[in-house]
C-alpha cells in the first residue's frame, strides 16, 4: 500500500528516469563519447536553472514570490562581465555578480516586504529594469580574460564517464552541487530553515513566538538574490565568456518551473533541473553531430515539449507555501 | 507563603484602548490570581479579545498599567509577554500546519546542537515529557494539519507550557470543540491550575463558566460590569450581567407542524478538496415545516454535504431531490431559483461580497430579476427600497445602506445574510453555522427568525457545531459521523451524552 502510494507520488520521476536511462544505455552502446558529453553538458546546462530555482525556493519558502529571477540573473551576468573586463579578474567578476544579485534581492524585499507592494509587479519591475539597464550600458568590444577554468578533482576525474561528468567541471558548477546539499540540510535541519518555513506558511504564528517575519524575508531574498547572482556570473563568466544582450534567455522563468517541479525542495529542484538540462544537452548534441538535420525544428523543440508535458502533468499537484504572495501586516 | 500577601499573577489596572473613534476598552481592571481559572465573559464586541491582546502584547494600551507578579511591565510585543511567562491560545490557532507537533512547540526557542543546527530529538523528548506531565496526549512527530482540532489546541497549550507560562490565556477555546473534547480540556485546565498556573478563560458559554471558573469578570461595551464568584450566581444572573437585560436562553417554540417531504437525499457521495470521500453514502429525508439539525464533530462531511445541496460542489454520485426535482448537476444559481436558500458557513468568503454595499449584498440572490433589474439594467431605487426595508426588519445596525459590507460587525453581517436568504421565499433553507462567532443578542435574533421560517412552512436544514443550538432549535436531529447519518431521531428522544457519543464514535454504546 505504501509502496504503491510512493510509486504513485513519484510516477513522473520514474517515467522520466526510465526514459533517460533507456536512451542513455541505447546511445552508450555505440556512442560512448556522445553519452559522456551529453551527461556532462546536462550538469552544466542545469547549473543556472538549479541556482535560479534555489533563489526561488528561498524566497517562496519564506512567503515571497520572486518572478524577478530572470532580471537578477541578467543583471548579475552583466555586472560580473563588466567588473571582470575592467579589473581583469574573473574572481572579482563573480563577486560583483553575487553582490549585484543580493542587491536586487534587497530591492525586491524593499518593494514587497517593506512597501507591501504586489510581489508579481515587484518582480516584473526587476526584470524590466535589468533588460533596460544592461542594454543601455552594454557596449560591444569589451573582453574578459577567458572563462573560469575547469578544475580536475585528482584521480576521481579519471574514472570513466562519471569522472568526466562530475569531477571535471568549472568552479560555479561545483559550488552549485555544494549549495544543493547545504541548503537542503539548512532548510530542514536548522533554526533558520524552521523559521523560514514557518514564516512562509503562517507568518502570524511565527511572529507570536518571536520570529521576525520581516527579517526572515529580507534575509532570504538577499541570500536568494546572491545565489541568482551566481547564476548570472555562471552565464557570462563560466559558460560563455562574454556578455550578450538578453543572455539570460528565459532561464529565470524556467527556474521557476524547476522550483515547482521540485516541490520547493532543493534536491527535488536539482533533479528537475537535471531533466531540463538533459533535454538542452540532447538538443545541442543532436545539432553538433548533425543528427536529424532534415528537421532541425523538431530537435529544437525538445526542451520546450518536455517542459510543457512535465509541468502539465505535475504542477497542479504541488502545493506552494500557504502564505505565498501575501504581504505581511501585523494585526 | 501567606495567601493574603501573595501578589496577583497578572493584573490590569485602568486599561483603555481606542481604535479611532471606537473605545474598545475603557478603564478595565482585571485581577488574576495564581492557581485560579478566571473566566472573562461577554458578548462579541464587548472588548474581551482586545483586553487579552493587550495583555499578550499584540495591542498597545493607550492608558493603564499591566502588572505581572506585582511588578509593572511593558508589553510591546508577544515576545515581551513570553518573557514574562504569559502564554496565549488564540482563537484561530497560531500553528504552522505543515510542521510537526514538536517543531511547532519549540518554534522560536529551538533546542540546538550548536551553530543553529536543530536538535529535533531533544524537541521530541521535551514535548513528550510535557505531554505526559500535564496529561496532554499527542504524538510529537505528527504533522499538525493532520490532527483534529482538539489535538491542535493541545499543541497550542503545550507550546505555552514549553515556554514555562505562569499565566495561560485561552481565547474562546471551546468554540471549536465537541462536548467530550470540551470536558477533556476542562480536565487539563484543572490539572494546570493545580500546578499553580493562572488561567484566563474567554468564553460566552455560561455553562463552562459555572463548570470551571473560580472567578468570573463580565464585560460589556468595553467596560467591566461586574466580577463574581460563580458559586454565588447562576446562568440567568450571569447572562443578565452580560447583555444587560434578560435574554431567553431556551428558544421558545411551538411543536413543528411538518407537511410533505421536501428534501430527499439518496446515497450521496461527495469528495473533499483533497479528493477523499467526505460524504459517504448519506441518506436523508426531511419535511417542509420542520428544522432538521445535523449534529457532528466538524470535518465529518457537513461542509461537503451543504456544498453539494447548494450546488457549490459536484457530488460523485447519489441524488438530491428538492420537492421531487433532481438538483445535482445544476449551477448554484439554478438551485437557488429552484428554491434553496443558503446561509453559508463562511460568511466572509461565501456569504458576502465584502467591498460591495450592504444594499447590493441584500439583493445578491435576486439582483438580476424583476423588480431589481429590467432587461439587464439594474433598478437601483427598487434595490434601495428593499434594502431599507430589510435593514429595518432585521435590525441591521449600520449608518448607511451604501456602506461596504465589510464595515459591519460579525453579528450584523450575519443579519444581512439572514435577511437576504430568509426573504428569498425558498421552500428549503440550508443554514450552516448560522450563529458562529456572533454575539448573544444576534444569536437570539437569528434563532427566532429561523423558528419563524419554520412556522411559515419552510424546511430548515441546520448544520451547527454548537450542540446547544441544535438541541434548542431542531425538531429532528441527525448525527453525522464520517459522512453518514448514524442516528436520526426527534430531539426529545435524544440526550446530550448519547449525541456526544454518536458524534465521537458513530455508535451510542458507552465505551
Amino acid at each position: 500500500m505504501s509502496a504503491a502510494a510512493s510509486i504513485g507520488r513519484y510516477r513522473w520521476w520514474l517515467v522520466a528516469a526510465a526514459a533517460i536511462a533507456a536512451f542513455t544505455l541505447f546511445t552508450a552502446d555505440f556512442q560512448q563519447d556522445a553519452t559522456t558529453a551529453i551527461l556532462a553538458a546536462t550538469l552544466r546546462h542545469s547549473t543556472p536553472l538549479v541556482l535560479g530555482a534555489l533563489c526561488g525556493i528561498l524566497g517562496e519558502r519564506s512567503g515571497v514570490v520572486n518572478i524577478g529571477i530572470e532580471g537578477q540573473i541578467l543583471m548579475s551576468a552583466f555586472a560580473g562581465f563588466m567588473v571582470a573586463s575592467g579589473s581583469g579578474s574573473l574572481m572579482l567578476g563573480v563577486a560583483a555578480g553575487v553582490a549585484v544579485g543580493a542587491l536586487m534581492g534587497a530591492s525586491l524585499a524593499g518593494l514587497s516586504v517593506t512597501l507591501k507592494g504586489d510581489q508579481i509587479i515587484a518582480g516584473t519591475v526587476l526584470n524590466i529594469a535589468a533588460i533596460g539597464l544592461t542594454s543601455f550600458f552594454f557596449t560591444q568590444g569589451r573582453t574578459i580574460p577567458g572563462k573560469t577554468p575547469i578544475i580536475r578533482l585528482g584521480p576521481l576525474a579519471d574514472l570513466p564517464v562519471v569522472g568526466k561528468v562530475f569531477f571535471e567541471n568549472p568552479p560555479i558548477t561545483y559550488v552549485t552541487l555544494l549549495l544543493v546539499a547545504v541548503l537542503s540540510f539548512a532548510l530542514f535541519r536548522t533554526t533558520w530553515g524552521l523559521h523560514t518555513r514557518a514564516v512562509g506558511e503562517h507568518p502570524s504564528a511565527a511572529e507570536t513566538v518571536g520570529v521576525s517575519v520581516v527579517r526572515m524575508r529580507y534575509l532570504n531574498l538577499i541570500l536568494g538574490g546572491a545565489i541568482a547572482g551566481l547564476a548570472g556570473a555562471y552565464l557570462s563568466l563560466e559558460a560563455v565568456g562574454s556578455f550578450e544582450r538578453g543572455m539570460s534567455n528565459g532561464k529565470g522563468f524556467v527556474a521557476l518551473a524547476v522550483m515547482i517541479f521540485g516541490r520547493w525542495n532543493p534536491v527535488g529542484a536539482w533533479g528537475a533541473a537535471l531533466l531540463f538540462g538533459y533535454t538542452s544537452a540532447i538538443q545541442t548534441q543532436f545539432q553538433f553531430r548533425g543528427w536529424f538535420t532534415d528537421h532541425p525544428q523538431f530537435v529544437g523543440m525538445i526542451p520546450f515539449v518536455v517542459t510543457i508535458v512535465v509541468l502539465a502533468g505535475f504542477v497542479g499537484r504541488a502545493r506552494p507555501p500557504a502564505a505565498l504572495g501575501q504581504p505581511y501586516d501585523r494585526e | 507563603m501567606s495567601a493574603t500577601t501573595a501578589p496577583l499573577a497578572l493584573e490590569a489596572i485602568g486599561v483603555t484602548k481606542r481604535f479611532g473613534p471606537v473605545t474598545a476598552n475603557e478603564g478595565v481592571d482585571l485581577q488574576v490570581e495564581r492557581g485560579q481559572v478566571h473566566a472573562l465573559l461577554g458578548e462579541n464586541g464587548a472588548g474581551k479579545s482586545t483586553l487579552v491582546n493587550i495583555l499578550f502584547g499584540l495591542y498597545h494600551a493607550d492608558e493603564g498599567e499591566i502588572r505581572v507578579a506585582g511588578t509593572p511591565v511593558r508589553m510591546d510585543s508577544p515576545r515581551d509577554a513570553i518573557t514574562h511567562r504569559i502564554g496565549m491560545v488564540h482563537q484561530h490557532f497560531q500553528l504552522v500546519p505543515p510542521l510537526t507537533v514538536a517543531e511547532n512547540v519549540v518554534l522560536g526557542q529551538e533546542p540546538t546542537k550548536g551553530r543553529g543546527v536543530l536538535d529535533l530529538d531533544a524537541a521530541v523528548a521535551e514535548v513528550t515529557r510535557l505531554a505526559e506531565r500535564y496529561g496532554l496526549e499527542v504524538d510529537p512527530r505528527a504533522i499538525v494539519e493532520d490532527l483534529p482540532v482538539g489535538t491542535q489546541q493541545r499543541v497550542e497549550i503545550l507550546r505555552s507550557l514549553y515556554r514555562q507560562a505562569d499565566v495561560l490565556i485561552l481565547d474562546e477555546p471551546t468554540a471549536v470543540l465537541t462536548p467530550q473534547e470540551t470536558d477533556q480540556l476542562l480536565d487539563v485546565l484543572r490539572g494546570l491550575v493545580a500546578e499553580g498556573v493562572a488561567i484566563v478563560f474567554i468564553t460566552h458559554k455560561l455553562r463552562e463558566v459555572l463548570a470551571i471558573a473560580d472567578r468570573v469578570t463580565v464585560m460589556r461595551h468595553g467596560r467591566v460590569v461586574g466580577s463574581a464568584n460563580p458559586a454565588d450566581t447562576d446562568e440567568a444572573g450571569l447572562a443578565e450581567m452580560m447583555v444587560g437585560r434578560s435574554v431567553v436562553l431556551r428558544v421558545s417554540k411551538s411543536p413543528a407542524e411538518p407537511a410533505g417531504t421536501l428534501l430527499e437525499i439518496r446515497d450521496l457521495r461527495v469528495h473533499d478538496d483533497r479528493d477523499r470521500p467526505a460524504v459517504d453514502g448519506l441518506d436523508l429525508t426531511m419535511r417542509a415545516g420542520e428544522i432538521f439539525g445535523i449534529a457532528g464533530v466538524e470535518g465529518n462531511g457537513q461542509r461537503e454535504l451543504v456544498e453539494a445541496v447548494t450546488g457549490l460542489r459536484a457530488p460523485q454520485s447519489g441524488s438530491v431531490l428538492v420537492n421531487g426535482t433532481e438538483i445535482t448537476g445544476h449551477q448554484p444559481r439554478e438551485i437557488s431559483e429552484l428554491g434553496v436558500a443558503h446561509v453559508p458557513e463562511d460568511r466572509e468568503k461565501h456569504g458576502l461580497v465584502a467591498i460591495h454595499s450592504i444594499a447590493d449584498n441584500l439583493v445578491l440572490n435576486r439582483y438580476h430579476r424583476e423588480p431589481y433589474a429590467r432587461r439587464g439594467v439594474r433598478q437601483l431605487d427598487a434595490v434601495d427600497d428593499e434594502a431599507r426595508r430589510l435593514v429595518e426588519q432585521y435590525d441591521i445596525r449600520t449608518a448607511s445602506i451604501n456602506a461596504p459590507a465589510r464595515s459591519l460587525s460579525g453579528g450584523n453581517k450575519q443579519k444581512v445574510i439572514a435577511a437576504r436568504e430568509f426573504s428569498h421565499g425558498a421552500p428549503l433553507l440550508v443554514a450552516a453555522q448560522p450563529t458562529r462567532g456572533i454575539d448573544v443578542g444576534s444569536i437570539e435574533f437569528v434563532h427566532q427568525r429561523l423558528i419563524e421560517q419554520r412556522d411559515a412552512g419552510v424546511g430548515v436544514l441546520l448544520v451547527s457545531a454548537e450542540l446547544d443550538e441544535i438541541m434548542s432549535l431542531a425538531d429532528i436531529i441527525g448525527v453525522i459521523y464520517r459522512g453518514r447519518l448514524v442516528a436520526v431521531a426527534p430531539t426529545d428522544e435524544l440526550d446530550r451524552a448519547r449525541i456526544g457519543r454518536l458524534m465521537l464514535s458513530g455508535s451510542d454504546e458507552p465505551s
